[in-house]
């Protein structure tokens, strides 16, 4: 006999779940859950915000099935400070949030980047500044990749589909655990609410390793006896302390980089116009750039994956493969991916447009008539 | 005396007036003379060590001068941030409940920016240990008035004395976690001036969260001789004289309040 949990028809025994690929058709905070649950996470530490109740919704019915945790505490700052102390003790940890959320979550990923503390967090981006809008946006690309009093050592994947937001929330615990930079799935209010359809799966079955969490505090052993006693401060009395431990997180932070930047570029000499657009935006863009391309207009297409470390020689290379080649970066933020695009390709002198609307959704159609009525406003540096 | 390279205890007692979970390296601590924060980190070691729990502990220690005790002991530690020690501890314990969990920090760190962890950790039930010393200021910044300040006291911001008509009386921490916190709470406020008491506080105060009962809270009534501006009389006065009769010392909520049979 099964049960139903979370639209998914249970075996007796749960761990049989995901043996099996399976297809569903269901909204982005319940492929979320499952990502968390095929990558073995351990515990989730959450406040409600919309729109990512439902992560925790799912992941609080999933995880007693499966011998994992939840606690809802009473602020993010608590759910993201008591992440760290279950990644410390040596379990896999993460949270869910969005808008002013996302804003309180800074403090404790300020500390997790300091420590090198490993979490997962998934931000389902909503209208801002402040309350604004529970709906969608891409305005959070600055807090998320850079929020915080520090250097912005983080890796954040921007996803666009159903099956990107299973992939990379299975990946990000992957990179989180084997890099312990904090890491985040950089998703929206769309990519929460609607349904589409998505493969689940296993990810041992399709040879993914998934890296282990070991204990940073209370390895075994007795302190003082078998082995020193671990103490971890983030507080330093001198500059050149915080200096020296900065040069060396910037040092692994750029080693991490070459293997975990993504991205998609379409790009070839002919190409006369680049459309730049991560996230969802980049799903519209890509659907532009193929109608136009049937229209005989030559548009290239280029999107980061990982929207930090940002993928810039990869930019700079499609970039170049154009002399004449003119940019228009789209995006649901006011000028945030733009002013990234804008720092990597200094020193370039190629057009450069661009399609903000913030806080609000970009249709496809939005993006061609854009191109269409493209002009040269202004130069990218 | 100090040993140089890798410490190794090689058989128990061999400190002989330190507590074996102290660390020798890093004494003499970092606490100015006088100050209350040695006396309350003595006294946790002591009972540490009688629990025989070293191998259990996670400790935590708060930003304000408790951040100055991240290497004072042999058991492994975090230093987190300002207010935010217990949210840390708690999510440790949940991960690893086998963790015996202590959260230590100061009045503005649990009264103050991070009011809202101990309460709702109170309420929860949380099973960690919140140790909180009350100097009825903030030290590390140089001494302004926290919410325990006393009416009339001086501090940097109430440099003519706290006024109760605009910033309030100072605040009951104990009486208010002994109000919210559920049963099989420990609630006590202890003083560096009893140090027996201390103790034995400190020592219920872990005992309930091994026994699994509940959520544990001591405040022990601290000393800053340093922001006080008192001499070592003054500074003892200040602690047994003003505070004492504004903070008053003893066990709020204890095991043995919680009716017989009904102990979780
Ligand atoms: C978010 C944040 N705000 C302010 C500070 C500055 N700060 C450091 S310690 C401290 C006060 C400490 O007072 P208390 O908690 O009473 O500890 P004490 O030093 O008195 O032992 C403050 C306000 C900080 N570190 N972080
Ligand atoms: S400033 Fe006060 S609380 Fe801080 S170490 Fe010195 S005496 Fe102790
Ligand atoms: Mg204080």
């Amino acid at each position: 006999m099964g049960r139903k949990i979370a639209n998914i028809q249970l075996s007796e025994e749960y761990e049989g779940v995901l043996r099996k690929e399976q297809r569903s058709f269901m909204t982005g905070n319940e492929v979320v859950a499952w990502a968390a649950l095929a990558a073995k996470a351990d515990f989730m530490y959450g406040y409600p915000i919309t729109p990512q109740n439902e992560i925790m919704h799912y992941w609080a019915r999933l995880a007693p099935h499966f011998g994992r945790g939840f606690l809802q505490t009473e602020d993010e700052m608590s759910a993201g400070f008591a992440m760290l102390g279950g990644a410390l003790v040596g379990k896999k940890t993460f949270s869910a949030t969005a808008g002013p959320g996302n804003v309180l979550m800074q403090e404790p990923i300020s500390m997790a980047e300091m420590m090198r503390i490993p979490g997962v967090w998934i931000i389902q981006q909503r209208g801002g500044p402040s309350t604004a809008t529970v709906i969608y946006s891409q305005q959070e690309l600055r807090l998320t990749t850079t929020g915080g009093n520090g250097e912005g050592l983080r890796i954040v994947y921007s996803t666009a589909s159903h099956q990107e937001l299973f992939e990379y929330t299975i990946k990000a615990f992957n990179t989180a655990w084997q890099y312990r930079f904090p890491t985040f799935v950089l998703g929206d209010g769309y990519q929460a609410k609607m349904r589409e359809a998505v493969t689940l799966f296993r990810p041992e079955a399709r040879g993914w390793r998934l890296i282990p969490a070991e204990p940073i505090l209370r390895p075994p052993g007795v302190p003082a006896r078998d082995r020193d006693p671990v103490h971890l401060r983030n507080t330093f009395n001198i500059e050149e302390e915080l200096y020296d431990r900065l040069v060396d997180q910037l040092a692994a932070y750029d080693r991490m980089t070459a293997e975990v930047i993504e991205w998609e570029a379409e790009v070839s000499p002919e190409t006369e116009l680049l459309l730049v657009a991560h996230g969802i935006v980049a799903r519209a863009a890509k659907q532009a750039q193929e109608n136009l391309n049937r229209q005989g207009k030559k548009v290239g297409y280029f999107r980061p994956i990982t929207v930090r470390p940002f993928p810039g020689s990869a930019l700079r290379q499609a970039v170049a493969a154009n002399p004449n080649l003119r940019l228009l970066v789209v995006e649901s933020a006011h000028g945030q991916l733009l002013a990234l695009v804008k720092a990597e390709l200094y020193g370039f002198t190629n057009p450069l447009d661009s399609l903000l609307r913030p806080g609000v959704g970009i249709t496809a159609e939005e993006i061609e008539e854009a191109v269409t009525q493209h002009g040269q406003k202004e130069a990218v540096s | 005396m100090r040993e140089s390279g890798r410490m190794v205890i090689r058989e128990p007692l061999v400190n002989e007036n330190m507590p074996l979970s102290w660390r020798k390296e890093t004494k003499p601590h970092r606490f100015c003379p006088g100050c209350g924060h040695g006396i309350a980190l003595k006294a946790l070691g002591e009972v540490v060590d009688e629990l025989g729990i070293l191998d259990q502990v996670l400790y935590g220690c708060d930003i304000g001068c408790s951040l100055l005790s991240w290497d004072f002991f042999n058991f492994d530690s975090i230093q987190t941030h300002h207010g935010r020690t217990i949210p840390v501890i708690v999510g440790a314990k949940r991960a690893r409940p086998e963790t015996v969990g202590i959260a230590y920090m100061g009045d503005g760190g649990g009264y103050a920016i991070g009011a809202q962890h101990l309460v709702n950790a109170a309420q929860r039930g949380e099973q960690i240990t919140a140790i909180l010393a009350n100097n009825t200021l903030y030290a590390m910044t140089g001494g302004q008035m926290a919410p325990t300040t006393l009416p009339g006291q001086k501090t940097g911001t109430s440099p003519y004395g706290r006024e109760v008509t605009k910033t309030g009386l100072p605040l009951q921490g104990p009486e208010l976690v002994a109000a919210i916190a559920p049963e099989g709470s420990y609630v006590a406020r202890a003083t560096v001036g009893e140090y027996q008491q201390l103790k034995k506080y400190l020592k219920k105060a872990l005992d309930n969260q091994i026994a699994g009962r509940g959520f544990s809270f001591v405040e022990v009534l601290s000393t800053c001789p340093t922001n006080w501006r008192t001499n070592a009389k003054q500074t003892w006065a200040f602690l047994q004289g003003e505070m004492a009769r504004h903070f008053k010392v003893g066990e709020f909520r204890a095991a043995e309040t919680i009716p017989a049979g009904e102990e979780r």
